[in-house]
């Protein structure tokens, strides 16, 4: 083979992934905008009549919370135990939930010495069927059992945090250094205790940051479950909803308060996070 | 990973022989903190969400009621005292699913209607009584009177646990599959069969009576059952339109919950990518504008989905537009300082090489950072889609439409659990086939190469 055929095939090759990238970006535009057409098309309302109406309705809230002034800060405080609630359904549920994903992920890693095998596999397909639960379906199930109440909403999201996180705990598991872990093992350890000492201390600071992550996306879908009927803001904004006009300032001093605690949870995680990742914390 | 505070230290090893036990009890009694302060805090929760006084409410009935109704369905004999007093026997009790002729378990006669529930379990009506046997039990007479409806028990018998009967109603529900409830009005009887009932054609339609290798064959048969249109497009628009299933109506909504995903999901990726250049320090010199784009990001974000989807709603209305905007509003904060962090962390030399050879700006970006940040984009994107397909479930049970929006709806409802079912197994299906299609795309797209 000469330096001028290699150099053709490189040309061509060249050619040829122009081309299939040239297709593939066409082919993304087009489905877009044929997307957006067929979704314009299948919606109530029209595109372009809802552009105009689109600062109406925060408007809206915005001048009724206004005209409430100081009453304002008082309705934020009313509902503060709807936060609080909300907030419990998250923490309850990521720890529940974060508790079982550090099992499966224990049991679901290939490299851990899990015995005998097939448990992994096990494993990894109920972790993978957990995730693929939507909680809105289970959430709306318990509720019909259990009645209008957090826990419905806590376990939804619990199940799901499981397996979610047992899939990132698992990945990092299988990142571990196994010298630990053989070095243990020389000395008698049992499997217990080689996780424990070997494996543990080395995932733990990865296990925390995920663990944040999904704290914060818990707090989301709690807020949005509780509008099916699981309590905490998303009934009591349901309710403000509901009410039409007269409630703006209600649902304004909700949203004021969910927008804030996203916002200082999302600051807080990332600012842990990077913290815990780059290996800056504690001693 | 492993350079990090709660590993072992080495540094404590070397150093003082035995030092490493402090530090290996320090983090134990960490741990044991740790999970003590956990404990407490469930133990909270437990008080502040009435977890005791939820269990003692619960109605675990409802779980095996719902269990039994979805995986069956119900054949009523109603006959009414009043108006037409003809008996009327109906699957579910829908007025489109009556049969012409009772089938062999319920014999008509004159003003007499027996019922055979099987088992034992017998029902006959005449007039305005009812006479129910059962295997362990004598028979339990009601009959319509001018003060209610009466219950006589068989001589020395209390009333059994399954059955409620008062003036106003009588209800035995002797086993999960079988009841019977008498008004003042009329009777109405049940019985569970397993399977979905008419869940390809409706029960009126000629083609229920074929089995599935009939309905193949006659897809491909020339003789047609309607003279005006092939036999394959009858099949196909008599499961389309079928009434008690809707998979036409189905159909559009799992379309729409797919659409908003994919599309939010595109439209997030597709802005955030190019905000996200306008927020990395090493591509954007202007610390107010990076500061800028980067407080649009954390407010994208932070109004939540929830949020941007009701005001989403009161603006455009129902649909899959709504929740797609929703999805991309909230996504296009989430990807682009995804984004952003990786396009600071790109590699300078690849960068500079493609500048020294005199390349233009869309040049320097087509070939010296976008081949770099690809593999991010591509894969982050589809871990958003996958997610996004829950988060559309969800969306549209706030109101936005689609499967989630049916999915409430039929649960509201609370009659037909078997629709729900159906509607729950799709909504897996679609999500479990998102998460394998996204899942091979990412091994193939990244590690592939």
């Amino acid at each position: 083979m000469t330096a001028d055929t290699i150099q053709l095939e490189i040309i061509a090759m060249e050619k040829r992934r122009k081309l299939y990238s040239t297709i593939g970006i066409l082919l993304m535009i087009a489905v877009l905008a044929s997307g957006y057409g067929l979704a314009s098309s299948m919606n109530s309302g029209s595109f372009l009549n809802g552009l105009e109406k689109f600062f109406d309705y925060p408007g809206e809230i915005v001048r009724e919370a206004w005209e409430a002034g100081s009453g304002f800060f008082a309705l934020v405080l009313q509902f503060l135990p709807a936060l609080i609630e909300t907030l419990n359904i998250a923490g309850a549920a990521t720890l529940v939930g974060g508790a079982a994903a550090v099992v499966l992920a224990f049991l679901g890693s290939s490299n851990l010495g899990v015995k005998p095998p097939v448990i992994i596999s096990v494993v990894r397909r109920i972790m993978d069927s957990m995730r693929a639960f939507p909680e809105l379906i289970i959430a709306l199930f318990l509720i019909f059992i259990l009645g209008s109440s957090p826990v419905p909403a806590m376990i939804a999201v619990a199940f799901h945090t499981a397996g979610a996180l047992g899939k990132l705990f698992s990945e990092v598991n299988e990142n571990a250094d196994a010298a630990p872990i053989e070095g243990l093992e020389s000395c008698g350890a049992n499997w217990l205790q080689r996780m424990r000492y070997g494996v543990l201390p080395q995932v733990l600071p990865n296990f925390l940051s995920y663990f944040m992550l999904r704290f914060e996306i818990n707090v989301r879908a709690s807020a949005i479950l509780g509008f099916v009927g699981a309590g905490g803001i998303g009934t009591e904004l349901r309710r403000t909803i509901g009410w039409g006009r007269g409630a703006g300032d209600e649902t304004a001093a909700l949203f004021f308060l969910l927008i804030l605690s996203i916002f200082a949870i999302d600051q807080l995680s990332s600012f842990m996070r990077q913290r815990l990742v780059s290996g800056k914390a504690g001693s | 990973m492993s350079g990090s505070a709660m590993t072992i230290g080495s540094r404590e090893h070397s150093a003082a022989g035995l030092g490493v036990y402090p530090v290996v009890r320090r983090n134990s009694l960490l741990i044991i903190a740790a999970t003590l302060a956990v404990a407490a805090y469930l133990a909270y929760v437990f008080v502040a969400f009435d977890v005791a006084g939820l269990i003692a409410k619960a109605q675990p009935m409802r779980a095996t009621l719902l269990a039994t109704d979805a995986v069956a369905h119900k054949v009523h004999v109603t006959k009414f005292f009043r108006g037409d007093t003809q008996t009327v026997v109906a699957v579910e009790g829908e007025r489109t699913a009556t049969y012409a002729t009772p089938p062999d378990w319920v014999r008509i006669a004159d003003n007499t209607t027996a019922v055979d529930l099987g088992g034992g379990y017998r029902v006959e009506i005449k007039d305005r009584q009812l006479v129910m046997e059962t295997p362990d039990f004598g028979p339990i007479r009601a009959t319509v009177t001018g003060r209610g409806v009466v219950t006589q028990l068989p001589e020395g018998q209390s009333a059994p646990e399954w059955l409620r009967a008062t003036a106003a109603k009588f209800d035995a529900r002797p086993t999960i599959g079988r009841r019977v409830q008498m008004s003042r009005t009329r009777v109405e009887v049940h019985r569970y069969f397993g399977g979905w009932e008419n869940f390809f054609f409706p029960f009126r339609s000629e083609l229920t009576a074929y089995s599935p290798m009939e309905i193949l064959r006659l897809a491909f048969s020339p003789e047609r059952l309607q003279a005006d249109t092939p036999n394959w497009k009858l099949i196909g628009h008599t499961f389309w339109t079928n009434p008690d299933w809707q998979h036409g109506h189905v159909f559009i909504a799992l379309l729409e919950t797919f659409l908003m995903a994919i599309l939010g999901t595109a439209t997030a990726g597709l802005v955030g990518l190019p905000l996200a250049v306008l927020a990395a320090s090493n591509f954007t010199p202007s610390q107010i504008l990076r500061l800028a784009v980067r407080r649009l990001f954390d407010l994208l974000r932070g109004i939540d989905m929830l949020i941007w989807s009701l005001i989403f709603i009161r603006s455009f209305g129902l649909g899959p537009l709504t929740g797609a905007l929703a999805i991309a509003f909230t996504d296009t904060g989430s990807l682009g300082k995804l984004f952003s962090e990786a396009l600071e962390g790109v590699n300078k030399q690849q960068m500079e090489g493609v500048r020294a050879t005199g390349a233009n700006r869309w040049q320097f970006y087509r070939f010296g950072v976008i081949p770099q940040i690809i593999p991010v984009f591509i894969s982050q994107c589809l871990y958003y889609l996958e997610s996004n397909v829950r988060s559309a479930t969800i969306i549209g049970a706030l109101g936005a439409g689609g499967i989630g929006l049916m999915l409430v709806e039929t649960m509201n409802t609370q009659r037909d659990w078997e629709n729900t079912l159906y509607l729950i197994v799709l909504t897996i299906g679609l999500v479990m086939v998102m998460d394998t299609l996204s899942g091979k795309l990412r091994r193939r797209l990244i590690q592939g190469r």
